[in-house]
This record gives C-alpha cells, sequence and structure tokens, in this order.
C-alpha cells in the first residue's frame, strides 16, 4: 500500500483540530468516525456531491487506503467480497445522484446474502432537496427495501451518531447493508467532533434470548431421532459457529449438508459432510430430505433454490429452525422448535442437552446415494480423457493445487454451480458468491475486494464469459491498485445457464444465449494484466500452475465444452427428491 | 380465508417510517384499506393503525417482515373481535335543510353532532364503525350533502397492556 505524507494544515485549523472536542468539517467528521471503527479501507468513487469527503480522505491517507474503483456497483461488490472474506464491515462511497443509484444492485446483493456493508452517498445540499437539482436521486426511497437500514444526514452534528448507528446496525444481529447519505452542506459545514459507538438502539434487539426451553425441546427431538440431518446455512459462518456446528454433528453423529452461501463453514472432506443442497446440489443430500425424521436447519432461510416445491419438502420430518431473524422462522418452512438466536448461542447450548448417537445405517443411506451420483455424472466430469475441457476438470485442478484453501469467488451461473460443487472447501468464508440474488457481474469486483480483505491468502475468481463482460472494467482497478487476484473465465460462448434451460425446458429455441465474445487475453494485456488462453487439456494443469506462481493479477482464459449442462438438476418448483441426474 | 384484520405498529418518530411499513404489503399485493397514525402516551413511539383485507397467515408473516425494520418496536396483527375501535366522519350539509326540522331528530337519533355552522352550510361529526357511518350519508342525502370526508380505524385492542409498560421493559431488559 503506498502512503503518502498527510498535509501541512494551517496552525489555526490544526489547533480547532487538537482540541479535547475539535471542530472540524462534516467530512472530516465522515473520516475520522469511520477511522474510530476500524475501517483501513474504501472503494469509491468521487464525484460532485461528495467531493468535500474525498477532500477529507486526502489528508488521511496513511490510515485509510482508498481504492479507487471503475464503476460505483465493483465499490459494492468490492465492498462485499472484503467483509465476506475478513469479516469487517464493508465501506463504499458514492457521489449522488447516477453515483448513488449504481450502488443499488450491490445493496440489493448484500442485502439477500445478510453481508455487513457501511455505503456514503454525497448528496445535494439540503436547501436543494427535492427540487430536481443536478444529480439530485431520492436515494433513501430507492434504497429503503434493499437495505437494513438508511438515513439522510442534513446536519453536520448529526454525521457521527449516524455512522457510530450505521456501524452497529450493519454488523449485528443479522447483518444487512445500511446507506448514510450526507448532504453537501453538512459535509462542508463545522462542527464539534465527538465519536461515541453506538451500543444500544431501543426499538432494536439484534441478538435474541435463547429459550432454554425449546432447547430441550430441539434437544429431545434430536435424541429421538433415527434419521436426523444437519442443514448448514450461513448463519454458522457468520456467527462463527463453525466448531461448535461440527462438534454437534459428529457427538450425535449426524450428517450435514450446506446451502449455497452454507458452503466453507465445514471442510469437504469432513466424513459427516454430505454435500451441497439445492437446485444444482448433491443427489444425497437432496434426495434424502425425503427420508430424514428430523431436521436441524442452521442459520438458513430455505431458499425456494434450496427447498423446490414447499409442499413435500422435508414432508416426513420434525422441523428445528435456529435462525436469528425472527422474520425467517415460519416463512417458508414451519418449524416444530423455532430457536430464535445466534447459531453459536444456539448450538452451544444444544451440544450440552444433546446425547452421544450412532446413525449409521443413514449415513450409509448417503454414501450409496453418493456413489449413484460419482458413477453417473462426477467422474466424467472430473476426469474426461476425451472432448473438450470441463468446466468440472478446471475447478478441480484449481482445488488440487490451491490445495482448497483459497479464497473463491465465483459469479453466477453454470460455472458458479460447478465451482460451487467441486471445490474442496477447506477454510471458512473461503466460498464468496451472489446467493440470493443471483448477480451477474459479482465475482471480479468481489475478489478484489476479498483479496484486500485477506491479502495474506490466495483469491481466485471463476468467472463465465457472460458474467466477466459485466464489471470487466474493474481490471482497471485491479492494475492500479496492484491487487493480486486470479481470474478463471470458464468461457463455452454462451449465457451457459439460461441455455441449459433452453434446452431442458423451451425445446432448444437458443433465444439470445449465444455470445460471441472479444479476446480476453487481450483485454487483460490492455489493463496490463498478464494471461493465457487455454484450448487443450494437455495444457490446463502447467497453465494453472503459471496463474498461481504469478505474483500479482492474472487472467487465465478457458475454453470449455459449449453446450454442457449441469447436472444433478432439480427443475425449479417440483420437489428436490424428484432431483435428475441427467 | 380472506377477511378484515387489524395491524397495530408501534414505531420510533422517523421521516419515512410509513414508506418502509407500507413497501412491505406493497410487495406482498396486500391493499392497505385504511391507515391511521399519531404519537402514542410515550414521546417520540407512534402507533399505526392498519386496516387490511388478507389471510391470517400471510400477514403473520408481514408482522415479522415489519418487526425487522430498525424503528420498530411491535407489530400485532388483531382479529375483528380482539379490538375496540371507532372511526370518525365528518358530513358538510346545506344549511337550508335545517329549516325543515327533520335533520335535527335525525342528528339526535343517530348520536352525531354538529361541530360549526355557517350561513351555506354546517358540519355534523359522527364516531362508529364504517358501516353505521356510510349507511348515515345515506340518510343525510336528501338534506343536500355537500362533502363527506371519514378518518381511519382508531382502535384499542382488548388484550394489551399498556404499550408504555412494554417499553419500560424494554429499556430495563437492555440496560441490564
Amino acid at each position: 500500500m503506498q502512503q503518502k505524507d498527510v498535509l501541512p494544515m494551517k496552525a489555526e485549523k490544526a489547533d480547532k483540530r487538537l482540541s479535547a472536542k475539535p471542530v472540524i468539517s462534516g467530512s472530516e467528521a465522515v473520516i475520522r468516525s469511520l477511522i474510530a471503527e476500524g475501517v483501513d479501507t474504501i472503494f469509491g468513487y468521487p464525484g460532485g456531491a461528495i467531493m468535500p469527503i474525498y477532500d477529507a480522505l486526502y489528508d488521511f491517507q496513511d490510515k485509510v487506503h482508498h481504492i479507487l474503483v471503475r464503476h460505483e456497483q465493483g465499490a459494492t461488490h468490492a465492498a462485499q467480497g472484503y467483509a465476506r472474506s475478513s469479516g469487517k464491515v464493508g465501506v463504499a462511497f458514492a457521489t449522488s445522484g447516477p453515483g448513488a443509484t449504481n450502488l443499488v444492485t450491490g445493496l440489493a446483493d448484500a442485502y439477500m446474502d445478510s453481508t455487513p456493508m457501511v455505503c456514503i452517498t454525497g448528496q445535494v445540499a439540503a436547501s436543494l432537496l427535492g427540487t430536481d437539482a443536478f444529480q439530485e436521486t431520492d436515494v433513501i426511497g430507492i434504497t429503503m427495501p434493499i437495505t437494513k437500514w438508511n438515513i439522510q444526514v442534513t446536519r453536520q452534528e448529526d454525521i457521527p451518531a449516524a455512522i457510530a448507528k450505521a456501524f452497529y446496525i450493519a454488523r449485528s444481529g443479522r447483518p444487512g447493508p445500511v446507506l448514510v447519505d450526507i448532504t453537501k452542506n453538512a459535509q462542508v459545514g463545522e462542527c464539534e467532533y465527538e465519536y461515541v459507538p453506538c451500543t444500544h438502539i431501543r426499538s432494536y434487539q439484534p441478538v435474541p434470548e435463547l429459550r432454554q426451553d425449546a432447547v430441550k425441546e430441539a434437544a429431545a427431538l434430536i435424541n429421538a431421532a433415527k434419521k436426523p440431518y444437519l442443514l448448514v446455512g450461513h448463519g454458522v459462518l457468520l456467527s462463527g459457529a463453525e466448531k461448535e456446528l461440527i462438534a454437534l454433528a459428529e457427538k450425535a453423529q449426524i450428517p450435514m449438508a450446506s446451502t449455497l452461501l452454507g458452503l466453507s463453514a465445514v471442510p469437504v472432506d469432513h466424513p459427516l459432510y454430505v454435500g451441497l443442497l439445492g437446485m444444482h446440489g448433491n443427489y444425497a443430500p437432496n434426495i434424502l430430505t425425503g427420508e430424514c425424521d428430523t431436521v436441524i436447519a442452521v442459520g438458513m432461510r430455505f431458499d425456494d433454490r434450496v427447498t423446490g416445491d414447499v409442499s413435500t419438502y422435508v414432508a416426513n420430518a420434525k422441523v428445528i429452525h435456529i435462525e436469528i431473524d425472527a422474520a425467517e422462522i415460519n416463512k417458508i418452512i414451519k418449524a416444530d422448535v423455532a430457536l430464535h438466536a445466534d447459531a453459536k448461542t444456539a448450538l452451544q447450548a444444544l451440544l450440552k442437552e444433546v446425547q452421544p448417537a450412532r446413525h449409521e445405517e443413514w449415513l450409509a443411506e448417503f454414501r450409496a446415494a453418493d456413489k449413484k451420483e460419482y458413477d453417473k455424472v462426477q467422474h466424467n466430469e472430473l476426469y474426461p480423457e476425451t472432448g473438450e475441457l470441463k468446466m468440472a476438470e478446471v475447478v478441480r485442478l484449481i482445488s488440487e493445487k490451491t490445495k482448497g484453501e483459497a479464497v473463491l469467488v465465483t459469479d453466477v451461473g453454470q460455472h458458479q454451480m460447478i465451482a460451487s460443487r467441486y471445490y474442496r472447501f477447506k477454510n471458512p468464508n473461503t466460498n464468496i458468491t451472489s446467493g440470493g440474488m443471483g448477480t451477474m457481474g459479482f465475482s471480479l469486483p468481489a475478489a478484489m475486494g476479498a483479496k484486500m480483505g485477506t491479502p495474506e491468502k490466495e483469491v481466485v475468481a471463476v468467472i463465465g464469459d457472460g458474467c466477466f463482460q459485466m464489471t470487466l472494467q474493474e481490471l482497471g482497478t485491479i492494475y492500479q491498485s496492484k491487487i493480486g487476484v486470479k481470474i478463471v473465465i470458464l468461457n463455452n460462448n454462451f449465457l451457459g445457464m439460461v441455455r441449459q434451460w433452453q434446452q431442458l425446458f423451451f425445446d432448444k429455441r437458443y433465444s439470445s444465449t449465444e455470445m460471441v465474445n472479444p479476446d480476453f487475453v487481450q483485454i487483460a494485456k490492455g489493463f496490463f494484466i498478464p494471461g493465457k488462453k487455454v484450448t487443450a487439456r494437455e495444457d490446463i494443469s502447467a497453465a494453472i500452475d503459471e496463474m498461481l506462481a504469478t505474483d500479482g493479477a492474472y487472467l487465465l482464459e478457458v475454453v470449455v465444452e459449449k453446450e454442457d449442462n449441469v447436472f444433478p438438476m432439480i427443475p425449479a418448483g417440483t420437489p428436490v427428491t424428484t432431483i435428475r441426474l441427467e | 380465508m380472506q377477511k378484515e384484520y387489524t395491524v397495530t405498529v408501534y414505531t420510533e418518530d422517523r421521516i419515512g417510517i410509513t414508506n418502509r411499513i407500507t413497501i412491505i404489503f406493497t410487495r406482498r399485493g396486500i391493499n392497505i384499506t385504511s391507515l391511521t397514525t399519531a404519537e402514542t402516551e410515550i414521546p417520540g413511539v407512534y402507533k399505526f393503525i392498519i386496516t387490511v383485507m388478507s389471510t391470517r397467515e400471510k400477514l403473520d408473516k408481514v408482522v415479522g417482515q415489519i418487526e425487522r425494520l430498525i424503528e420498530i418496536h411491535r407489530a400485532f396483527v388483531h382479529e375483528e373481535d380482539e379490538v375496540v375501535y371507532q372511526e370518525l366522519a365528518l358530513y358538510k350539509i346545506s344549511t337550508k335543510s335545517l329549516e325543515s326540522g327533520d335533520i335535527e331528530r335525525l342528528i339526535r337519533e343517530n348520536q352525531a353532532r354538529i361541530l360549526t355552522i355557517t350561513a351555506d352550510y354546517f358540519v355534523i361529526e359522527k364516531t362508529g364503525h364504517q358501516q353505521e357511518l356510510t349507511a348515515f350519508i345515506k340518510k343525510l342525502e336528501p338534506y343536500g350533502l355537500i362533502e363527506y370526508s371519514k378518518s381511519g380505524r382508531v382502535a384499542i385492542v382488548k388484550w394489551s397492556r399498556r404499550f408504555h409498560d412494554h417499553l419500560k421493559e424494554l429499556q430495563a431488559s437492555s440496560e441490564a
């Protein structure tokens, strides 16, 4: 990180700043408040209505690193990647009007995937609000349904409290994105500055109190179960409950399956881990939801991509739902016992009450179904000897060569499902993907953020050719800020997942899904990023080695089978037990 | 089964809170038939009284999502028989109709009252349930109804504790 000296200040201004409650501009109050919250990295893009804040930032370059993205959407996804890999709150800046509206996709994505993020937008002066002034947009109104909280600040003296509240809300309870919109007059005006972190809001109870009677009821169900089943959601990672989860599974020998966002909470090679749930998940964990007699859903919200037809989902099972957000309990699937609590607290309590048990026959059912999937699908996908390169073999090689220890950042579509199915995650918070929103264009900027959040880790972005072209301008950010992210484009010259649906459900009418693509390696070269294009099976291993050995960013384009399909698959809206292997 | 429900929501005083609450109904395609809001006995805490036609199942989920909002204290769904409620209507009538004398009897019989009288019109106030208030329109029409205006529902929940007790408990538990 390049550091510059803080600019010298005028003596009078310096005196004011050094007093117990220094008198400073609203803009400086913004930066100081962020520093007080431990912020060291900001992703953003300047513009007229946020220029005073950027001006204040200039004096604090030794404390805060600002990454100049190429589009504000990139700032939000980068902040998401940063938050998801590091566990800290991601921060993004944008100006008013188009700057602010460009944040919308990232905010919605972070809201769906419970990612802690604080976005700060500049706004026109308070006197101009509501007059359709230049670059004025009602960003508060626009982002109301896609933020956990938002606020417009029109007075400089309110800035520290608003930021303190924003961070408290973003990171507590079920995390989420918060937007703070600050009018230009508030940025320029001066006020006495004092920062008091927020620890309490009287109408907001982020950590519910766990009811012990519910714990006992849940434990009784688990102790009586013949076929118990743990469903691992994102909440496990968000509450840092991985150890408690595994301890519970091991004590009572309960198989664990993961949702897309729960991936990496349990090492893939754990003997009780049985695979990925959902539409393109593994065969065994889906088909056996119809067999289990007790489900323990931990920090997951029964998304329709996991449940399929809800009327038949876990129909033969008692449902224990561990969930911090009360609104998720009984929203989709009725819980027999609800543990309204943080996942870690609930699992710790449950662990004391659950008796050791063995469920060997039940586990054997998973192994038998696994074998069926391996023989029918996986072996051919992972170890093909002829034909075009397959996405799965590329992912397998990346997984082997990074020992499952890289942060894998995927975009949306076939490559996402393949990477999620075949990357053998070893450590928590190493799977970063857009789950709830399914935002194409997510992974390149998210990978940048992930690398900034955890620079000590290898970060590999696996991206489809369609997704890459939605945010490829961030190659400029990667070059300028020297972010050593590895980019793998799995290029099938198609919007692959849409094409797969067209093939299976629209009589192969490939309406607007074939892509005529540019030379991706040349594009990377234009941004001074080295790269290579691979089309032959014999070259792929060495190319991945070269990519991983390169110091800094690298782009690897792999031309893969044009009309490959992702199986297994549960057709939308059908019972998960109808999962198809071909 | 769809029927009329009363939803009550206790909120902090915050710009845009109405919008935050109503978009949750909008997302699920529920039409709000009336909405009344005013400050409660606790300074800075507001009570929203919302009437809707919907199902209990849907509304229980809506209320959960409303409670998720940061500035919401609590939200409840009430069946018809769980609340005591009233609405208020104002009727503007031509002053000429007073000459007949019949309208005074009509006002008394319907437990209404006159609020103001001018040379051209007078204003009658009546409280009651919606059906009574709209039925009264029909009775007034022969006398020259000029304008009619009605409030949303104001409701008291039969089983509720006083809300400020709840708020005090909330404060005590968070300070503990």
